[in-house]
C-alpha cells in the first residue's frame, strides 16, 4: 500500500526575465506505508519544492500526487490543509519553531489543526525525544540540537502517516546529526509513519536502505530545461 | 467549533504576549476613546435631563422684564446675575391668584465665600416640594430659621465645603461673587443644615427675606424711591422688592394663561414658564456644541480603530514567517485570517472594558465640576445607551480594523516565507 504516489508531476517558476524555470518534472515516484526513504540532491536542486509539493504547500502545474489514497489535485486548498494537518509531519531544515512559543506549545501547535491539542500527548513526545526537562523552554533558550528534537516531536504530534524531513541534520555536527537521524528514524518506526528525507549529506543518506538521487527521477534537473 | 476557537485564542494570546507593549498602548488608546465617548454621551444626556427635567421643583419663575433664561439660571440654578427686581405687590398678586398653588419670593444679592445667600419665607421649607412628596429637611438636631431672627439654614454642599454647621455664625458678603472687602456687619446664626437634595439648593444659604432688606447698605426701590430699613421699624410692603418669585401652578393651563397675561400682554415682568422648556431651548441653541462633541467622540473612536490597524499591520512583516509555519502545520488561510480579526476584536474589546475605568474617572471629575458650578449631581452609575453601544461599536470597529492586516496574513505565500530552500 502506497502512502505517497506521484505521477507526471511538473512544477516551474517564473524567472525574473519573464520566462519559466522548470524545477520539478517527475514521471513517477512513490513511498510505501511505513517505509523510510531518502532523496539525495545538491543545494538548489529543488528538494524543498519537491517536499512542498508532497505536503500540498505548493500546487503542481501538472500531474497528480496522492497521499494516503487521496489525490491532492482534486482537493480544495482547505482540504489540502486539513490533509496536511492530519496526515503529514514536516521537519524543516531550520526547524521553523515559533519563537514566542515554548517547546510544549510548539509541539501542541503541531496537533491543533489536525487531531486537536493534547498536552499529555505533547509531553509524552517531548519525553520521547529527551526533552522532559525543557517543556517550558523557548526555542532561544535551547541548543540547536534541542530545537531540532522539538521539531521532530512536533512533526510527529499529529500522528502522521508520512513524515517529510528537509535536510533535518543540516545544522548539526556529525555526531549529533547521526544521533538525531537515528531518533527520527526510530520514532517514525515506532509511530508507524513513513519517512521521506531529503539531504545532500552522504553520511545521512548512507544510513538509508532506499536512496534515490533527485536528479535520477527529476527530468527537469536532468535536462536543465528552461523554457522562455 | 470549540477546538477552532480555543486554537484561535491560543494564537491570539501568544501574539498579544509577544507584542505586549504595542498591544498595551493600543488597548490604552481604545480605552481612552471608549471611556471619553461614553462620558461625553452620558454626561450630555444627564446634564440635559437634569436641567430640563423636574429638578427645579417649580413650574415657573416670575422676575424682572428680560431674558427668561437669565431668570431661570439666576433663580433656579444660582448661576447668573439677577436681571433686576420686581415689586412686592407683584409677588402678592400672583400669590393670591387662585391658579397659583405656591409662590415663594427670593431676594438675592449676597454671598458667603461665593455661596449664594437667598432671602425667602419659611414656605420654602414647609410648603415647597423639590420632588413629588419631598420637602427640604434639616439634619437631626437642626431647625428651620425663625423669620424674626438673624438665622440661616445652609445647604449640605455649603456645609461640606465651608465647614459651617449648626450653631456656627457668619457674616455675609455683599454681591453675588465673593469679595473679601465687601463683608456685611450682620451676624447670622445657623439653625440647621439641610439634608442633601442633589439639587442646586444644596449650594444655597437660606435666610429670612426681611433680613436681606435690613442688611446695612441694602436699598429698597419698590416704590420707585430709595428706602433704607431702620432697626425696630416695620418695612412697608410698598417699598419691598424681590429678585424672583418661584411658582407652582394647580394646572398647566394656569401657566399658559399667566404666560399670556405677563409675557405677551404685560410689560412689567417676565414669566419663565415652563422652566424645563426654557432650559430645553437653551440646550437646543447649544445643539451644535453637542454635535461637535459627538463628532469629536466619533473621530477619537476612529483614531483608536486606526491605531489597532496600525499596530497589527506593523507586525505583519515580522509575522509572515509565523503565518507560513502555521500554514505548513496545517492551518487554513481562514484560521490565519480569523486569528488576526479576532486579535483586533480582542484588543478593542479589552480596551472597551478598560474604557469603563476611563469613563468613571472622566465622569467623576466632570460631575464634580458640574456639582461645584451648578449643584446638579450627575449619577455616575446611571446607565445610558452609549455605555453599551460604544463598547460594542468600538469592538466591531476594532474587528473591522483587523481586516486589512488579516488580508495580508491571508495572502501570505507559505513556501516563500519558509526558509531556506534547499
Amino acid at each position: 500500500m502506497k502512502i505517497l504516489e506521484m505521477k507526471n508531476i511538473k512544477k516551474s517558476y517564473r524567472s525574473p526575465e519573464g520566462g519559466t524555470n522548470d524545477v520539478i518534472d517527475i514521471a513517477e515516484f512513490s513511498v510505501d506505508e511505513g517505509a523510510q526513504a531518502a532523496i539525495a540532491g545538491e543545494s538548489g536542486s529543488g528538494k524543498t519544492t519537491f517536499l512542498n509539493l508532497i505536503a500540498g504547500i505548493l500546487r503542481a502545474d501538472e500531474g497528480s500526487i496522492s497521499i494516503a489514497g487521496r489525490d491532492m489535485e482534486t482537493l480544495t486548498e482547505g482540504e489540502r490543509d486539513l490533509l496536511r494537518a492530519s496526515t503529514i509531519g514536516y521537519i524543516f531544515q531550520t526547524f521553523n519553531l515559533l519563537q514566542g512559543y515554548t517547546a510544549i506549545e510548539n509541539v501542541m501547535l503541531g496537533m491543533m489543526f489536525g487531531p486537536g491539542a493534547d498536552r499529555a500527548a505533547a509531553e509524552s513526545l517531548l519525553e520521547r525525544v529527551g526533552l522532559e526537562k525543557h517543556f517550558n523552554y523557548l526555542p532561544r533558550q535551547m541548543s540547536v540540537g534541542q530545537q531540532q528534537r522539538v521539531a521532530v516531536a512536533r512533526a510527529l504530534a499529529n500522528h502522521p502517516k508520512l513524515v517529510l524531513a528537509d535536510e533535518p541534520t543540516g545544522h548539526l555536527d556529525h555526531r549529533r546529526a547521526m544521533e538525531s537521524l537515528k531518533l527520527i528514524k526510530d520514532i517514525c518506526m515506532e509511530k508507524g509513519a513513513a519517512l521521506l528525507l531529503v539531504s545532500h549529506d552522504r553520511d545521512v543518506l548512507s544510513s538509508f536502505k532506499s536512496v534515490k538521487d533527485l536528479s535520477s527521477i527529476n527530468r527537469a534537473e536532468k535536462e536543465g530545461v528552461q523554457n522562455v | 467549533m470549540f477546538k477552532k476557537i480555543s486554537t484561535l485564542f491560543f494564537l491570539i494570546s501568544h501574539s498579544m504576549k509577544q507584542h505586549a507593549l504595542s498591544t498595551a498602548i493600543t488597548i490604552l488608546s481604545v480605552a481612552m476613546a471608549t471611556g471619553l465617548t461614553m462620558a461625553v454621551f452620558s454626561m450630555q444626556y444627564q446634564t440635559r435631563t437634569a436641567f430640563t427635567g423636574g429638578t427645579a421643583g417649580f413650574d415657573a419663575v416670575l422676575g424682572a422684564r428680560g431674558s427668561q433664561l437669565q431668570l431661570v439660571m439666576n433663580a433656579v440654578y444660582q448661576l447668573e446675575t439677577s436681571p433686576g427686581n420686581i415689586p412686592w405687590s407683584l409677588y402678592q398678586a400672583v400669590k393670591n391668584d387662585p391658579r397659583v398653588k405656591l409662590a415663594i419670593p427670593y431676594a438675592v444679592g449676597d454671598n458667603y465665600f461665593g455661596y449664594r445667600i437667598v432671602g425667602t419665607t419659611d414656605d420654602i421649607f414647609t410648603k415647597f416640594e423639590y420632588q413629588a412628596g419631598k420637602h427640604f429637611t434639616v439634619r437631626p438636631g437642626g431647625k428651620y430659621f425663625d423669620p424674626s431672627k438673624r438665622e440661616a439654614v445652609i445647604g449640605s454642599y455649603v456645609a461640606d465645603k465651608t465647614g459651617l454647621k449648626e450653631g456656627s455664625q457668619f457674616k455675609p458678603y455683599h454681591g453675588l461673587y465673593f469679595d473679601p472687602k465687601m463683608q456685611h456687619d450682620e451676624i447670622f446664626t445657623i439653625t440647621g443644615v439641610m439634608e442633601p437634595t442633589n439639587t442646586p439648593s444644596d449650594r444655597v444659604i437660606w435666610i429670612p427675606i426681611d433680613d436681606v432688606y435690613r442688611m446695612k447698605g441694602h436699598v429698597l426701590r419698590g416704590s420707585g424711591t430709595e428706602y433704607t430699613a431702620t432697626e425696630g421699624k416695620e418695612i412697608p410692603d410698598a417699598v419691598k422688592e424681590v429678585s424672583a418669585v418661584m411658582l407652582k401652578f394647580y394646572s398647566p393651563q394656569a401657566g399658559f394663561m399667566l404666560d399670556q397675561t405677563i409675557n405677551k400682554q404685560g410689560r412689567v415682568a417676565t414669566l419663565a414658564w415652563p422652566i424645563g422648556r426654557v432650559m430645553a431651548d437653551f440646550f437646543d441653541k447649544l445643539g451644535w456644541v453637542s454635535k461637535i462633541l459627538a463628532l469629536v467622540a466619533y473621530l477619537v473612536m476612529l483614531v483608536a480603530g486606526a491605531s489597532i490597524l496600525a499596530s497589527l499591520y506593523n507586525t505583519m512583516n515580522e509575522r509572515r514567517r509565523e503565518f507560513a509555519i502555521l500554514r505548513a502545520l496545517g492551518a487554513k488561510r481562514s484560521n490565519v485570517f480569523s486569528s488576526i480579526v479576532l486579535e483586533a476584536a480582542v484588543i478593542a474589546g479589552a480596551g472597551s472594558i478598560a474604557g469603563y475605568i476611563v469613563y468613571f474617572i472622566v465622569f467623576a471629575f466632570a460631575s464634580l465640576i458640574v456639582r461645584q458650578q451648578t449643584g446638579v449631581v450627575l449619577d455616575i452609575f446611571r446607565m445610558h445607551f452609549s455605555m453599551l453601544a460604544v463598547p460594542v461599536g468600538m469592538t466591531l470597529l476594532g474587528a473591522a480594523s483587523g481586516l486589512i492586516p488579516a488580508l495580508k496574513a491571508y495572502s501570505t505565500d507559505v513556501s516563500k516565507n519558509l526558509d531556506p530552500m534547499s
